[in-house]
This record gives structure tokens, C-alpha cells and sequence, in this order.
């Protein structure tokens, strides 16, 4: 499983290990990290899983569909790097990257 | 009492829904030490509501809010199947129908709501239910699978979800609405005539102003819904199955036998405090103070029940007060996603952009420029930017926002 560092709102890092296949939503959930909120459970709809990932790590991750895009344009803080976590499947290349959580819930 | 710091002391959450499930995670995140107990009617740990109408025939059902582990690893005592019965406020606890009692430093009540029933004849029949739990779209499902046709009763969201998701099964499906339109009570006349129309066109019968007055049988199975129509005619409408999704009511009995203060719900300020400052409610059961809504509401939502999650934890932490949020809400009708944010009241005029036809569009609803509501259709730059106006409100030219050369990026400054 890739160790995956979630750099949470307040600065501090909590690294977990993320089975392949699940979202790093996923990762935060179930571990009751706080930022991403997820109410919709991954869906694509709510925009509160917002994650910024540095262009190396985005890399790794398939490009944003265009509903993920829209979703990104208007939301609060949202710049090039942002991402929607929901959208971002780990794979077995994901061991060791650094994911800045914004805080969906302020 | 608890302080924010080496929290102690035990809360107790009645109701395991969407609600109280985020509350009880939300509270061991913000580093909450004491005992938290949640109990729950169902057999079911937490799970997302969504799927159970949107996407019952296609997907799994099984959506858990967290995963099941996750409540004992969180040091979160999960009692399902346990329904309290009782709460003694001047004893500062609560009874379970087992005869166990627990006391609390702070109770939250998340009880929920309850599909309201379709007191008709006939109701009783076998292939007539509602929908509101995982156990009840478990049994919709196999009913559904098996039928030959589906009649809906209730042009609400829901029901039109289960609609879409018969049509989409290959189903023959009627939706029988009581009102002159469908979604009349949370939609605006021009998104009704265009959901009414899209559902249309893809085999739904949309039959409005008209009223369910029977469903018929034969040996105990259901044959037909009866219903009479604006000119008075009784119709059949011949069916297998019949999905009753005419509103819901708040679940708040057990408040209201422990005298809190309801009214359409158990009554909360925006910190989720009920009249008594032990107890706190939160989710669909709560007449609540809304973002731009004068006096208060229900909201039956997840965004609104999260919300009131986070004011919980803070109240119960003594944390800095929750900003108040615009409400939203989305739902999935065959390849359309829904989003809206706002609530409709009153009078308002409202600018149309993008293309309904084409089944991507967005409503701009505003009283002289101010935006009240937007709602969405594969439109999800026009719902956050419409959800920012919102936020912001500050008015934009209704000309210029109906100008569709002029791009939303220009009428929401950044």
C-alpha cells in the first residue's frame, strides 16, 4: 500500500497508507483526517474534498474531466493546483507524495 | 461539563443517520477524549442516503458513511438496533427500549424524519412502500426488478429519482402528482415544466392534479393506483409496484415528550441548541435558522446536516461558532445532475442560461439583481458561481448575467 502524507489545513502531516484503487478521499475519510469533508461520498458534486497536488504528483493521477473543472473555477481558493480528491485513484506509483489539504469545512 | 482541552465526560446521539454518524466522527476529530454513544433503530451502521434512490437498480445500496471498523477504532460505542424511548432532562439521561439507561453531558438528537403515509385504501396491499431506509430499498429493488409496471405517487425529488430509475431499468413508469406541477413546493415553475418535459420524453408518465384516492388489488397483491383528475375522473393506472414518496415529517416524538420546544421539528438556534442547553439536534428533524430565510425551516439535506454536525462539535467544544452557509442540495435524474443552492420564497424573476433543451442549463432566480436561488443542470460552474453570488449578495446587471456572450468569470469577480 503507498504511504501517502496528507498535509493537513493547520500545517501539521499525517502519512497512511492508501490500498490501490481507493481515492485519496477515501484515505481521508477513513481516518478522520480533517479538511475534506466529502458529503457527497465521492461523487463529483459537492466540491468539499478540495486538495491542491504539486505538478510532479498530479502527474500520477489522470486529468480532470470537465465537471471536475467546472466544479474547480469557482471554488473558494482553488488555483492550479487544485484538484478534487475524490477524483485522484491511488496507484502503485503514489509511494511517498505530499497531498496539501484545503479546509472544505470553513 | 467539557472543556476543549482533556474533553471528558459522555455524549450520547440518538440517531444514526447521516447526521449523527458525521457529528460522532466529527467530534473524535476535533480531539474530543470522552465516551460517545450513538444509537441507532436500524441494523445499519451510517450510510449515504443518495444511492438508495438514485441509483438502486444500478448500483450497490451499501454506501456506509464510514466503514464499519471505523466507529470502534474511533472509540465511537455504535448501538444499532437500540431505539431510545425515553429522556429524563432533570436526571440528564436517556432509556433504551432494552430498559438500559445512560446518562449525558450533552445529547444530541439526530432522529431524523419519516416518509409521511398515504392514509388511502388499499394502502396495505403487497407492492405498495415507500422509501427512506437501506431495508426499504433492499425490498423496492426486488420489487422493482420483478414488475412489470412502477406507479410513483409524489412529484417530488424522490420520487422522480425512483422514476428515472425505473425508465432507465426499461421499466414503464407513472409519476402522479397531487399539485399542478411537479416539485411545486421546492422548485421553481420554469424547472418544473423542464424536468416534467425531460422525464417525459424518456417514457414517464407525468400525470399532475392528480389525486391518489385508492389502490386496488387482487388477492392481496396491487393492481392499480386509482386516482381522479383535474376534471374530476377516476383513472386507473394499472401497476405491480407503487412508490409512495409524498414528503416526509419530522421525527420528533421523543423531544416533544421531553417538552423541548418544536414547531415542525425539534426548534435549534444556529448552534444546534435546542432550549435546553444539555441538548443539542441536528439533520432533518430541526426547525432551523437558514441563510437568507427569514424565521426558520426544515431542510432535508446532507450539506444542511453536515453543517449542523460542525455547529454541534463546536457548541459541545465551546469552538468558535459555525459560519452560516447558503443551503444546496443535488439530485440525479437519468443524466442530469441537479445541484441548487438557495431556498425559493416569494416573488422573483429569473434569467435562463445555457440550453434546457439541450439538457445543460442553469436559473438564475434574483429580486431586483440580488440572487435568491440558482438552480443547476449539468451546469456545475454555474452552481458555484451562482453559490457565490449567493454568499456574496451582491447584486449583477440581470441583463448582463442573461447575456450568454458574457462568461460567468465576468459576472463573479474573483
Amino acid at each position: 500500500m503507498p504511504a501517502i502524507t496528507y498535509v493537513l489545513p493547520d500545517g501539521t502531516e499525517k502519512t497512511i497508507d492508501v490500498p490501490i484503487g481507493m481515492s485519496i478521499m477515501d484515505g481521508s475519510v477513513r481516518n478522520n483526517l480533517p479538511g475534506i469533508v466529502a458529503e457527497c461520498g465521492g461523487g463529483c458534486s459537492c466540491a468539499t474534498c478540495h486538495v491542491h497536488v504539486d505538478a510532479q504528483t498530479r502527474a500520477l493521477f489522470d486529468e480532470p474531466a470537465g465537471e471536475e473543472t467546472d466544479l474547480l473555477e469557482f471554488l473558494d481558493g482553488a488555483d492550479g493546483d487544485s484538484r478534487l480528491s475524490c477524483q485522484l485513484i491511488v496507484t502503485g506509483e503514489c509511494e511517498g507524495i505530499r497531498i496539501n489539504v484545503v479546509d472544505s469545512s470553513a | 461539563m467539557t472543556d476543549r482541552a482533556g474533553t471528558a465526560g459522555r455524549v450520547v446521539v440518538v440517531g444514526a443517520g447521516h447526521a449523527g454518524g458525521t457529528f460522532a466522527a466529527l467530534l473524535c476529530q476535533a480531539g474530543f477524549s470522552g465516551e460517545v454513544v450513538v444509537f441507532g433503530d436500524e441494523l445499519d451502521p451510517p450510510y449515504h442516503r443518495p444511492p438508495l434512490s438514485k441509483e438502486f437498480l444500478s448500483g450497490p445500496l451499501e454506501k456506509w458513511l464510514r466503514e464499519p471498523a471505523f466507529y470502534a477504532e474511533q472509540g465511537v460505542a455504535l448501538r444499532l438496533g437500540e431505539r431510545v424511548v425515553q429522556i429524563d432532562r432533570a436526571a440528564a439521561t436517556v432509556t433504551s427500549e432494552n430498559g438500559r439507561t445512560w446518562s449525558y453531558d450533552h445529547l444530541v438528537l439526530a432522529t431524523g424524519a419519516a416518509s409521511r403515509w398515504l392514509d388511502v385504501p388499499g394502502a396495505d396491499l403487497d407492492g405498495v412502500g415507500m422509501l427512506r431506509s437501506l431495508v426499504d430499498a433492499r425490498v423496492l429493488r426486488d420489487r422493482v426488478r420483478a414488475a412489470g409496471s412502477v406507479a410513483v405517487v409524489g412529484g417530488g425529488y424522490i420520487g422522480l429519482e425512483v422514476a428515472a430509475a425505473v425508465r432507465g431499468n426499461g421499466t414503464p413508469a407513472t409519476v402522479i402528482e397531487r399539485e399542478d406541477r411537479i416539485l411545486a413546493r421546492v422548485a421553481s415553475a420554469e424547472l418544473s415544466a423542464i424536468l416534467a418535459r425531460f422525464h417525459s420524453e424518456r417514457g414517464t408518465a407525468v400525470m399532475t392534479d392528480s389525486v391518489v384516492r385508492r389502490f386496488d388489488g387482487e388477492a392481496g397483491r396491487l393492481r392499480a393506483v386509482v386516482v381522479t383528475g383535474p376534471d374530476g375522473d377516476e383513472r386507473h393506472v394499472p401497476c405491480d409496484v407503487a412508490v409512495v414518496g409524498v414528503g416526509a415529517v419530522p421525527r420528533d416524538k421523543l423531544a416533544r415528550s421531553a417538552r423541548l420546544t418544536c414547531d415542525n421539528g425539534i426548534v435549534v438556534d444556529d448552534g444546534a441548541r435546542t432550549d435546553d442547553p444539555r441538548i443539542l439536534a441536528i439533520g432533518d428533524v430541526t426547525s432551523r435558522p437558514v441563510r437568507g430565510v427569514t424565521g426558520r425551516m426544515r431542510l432535508e439535506s446532507i450539506p444542511s446536516a453536515v453543517e449542523q454536525a460542525r455547529q454541534a462539535v463546536a457548541t459541545v467544544l465551546g469552538g468558535p461558532a459555525v459560519e452560516p452557509e447558503v443551503p444546496w442540495f443535488w439530485s440525479d435524474q437519468f443524466d442530469l445532475k441537479l445541484k441548487i443552492a438557495g431556498v425559493l420564497r416569494g416573488t422573483f424573476a429569473t434569467v435562463v442560461r445555457g440550453d434546457p433543451g439541450a439538457g445543460r442549463f442553469a436559473l438564475f432566480h434574483h429580486r431586483e439583481g440580488v440572487l435568491v436561488a440558482v438552480e443547476t443542470a449539468n451546469a456545475p460552474a454555474d452552481f458555484m458561481a451562482g453559490r457565490r453570488l449567493l454568499t456574496a449578495g451582491r447584486p449583477v446587471d440581470p441583463g448582463r448575467l442573461a447575456d450568454q456572450r458574457i462568461g460567468l468569470r465576468d459576472l463573479v469577480t474573483v
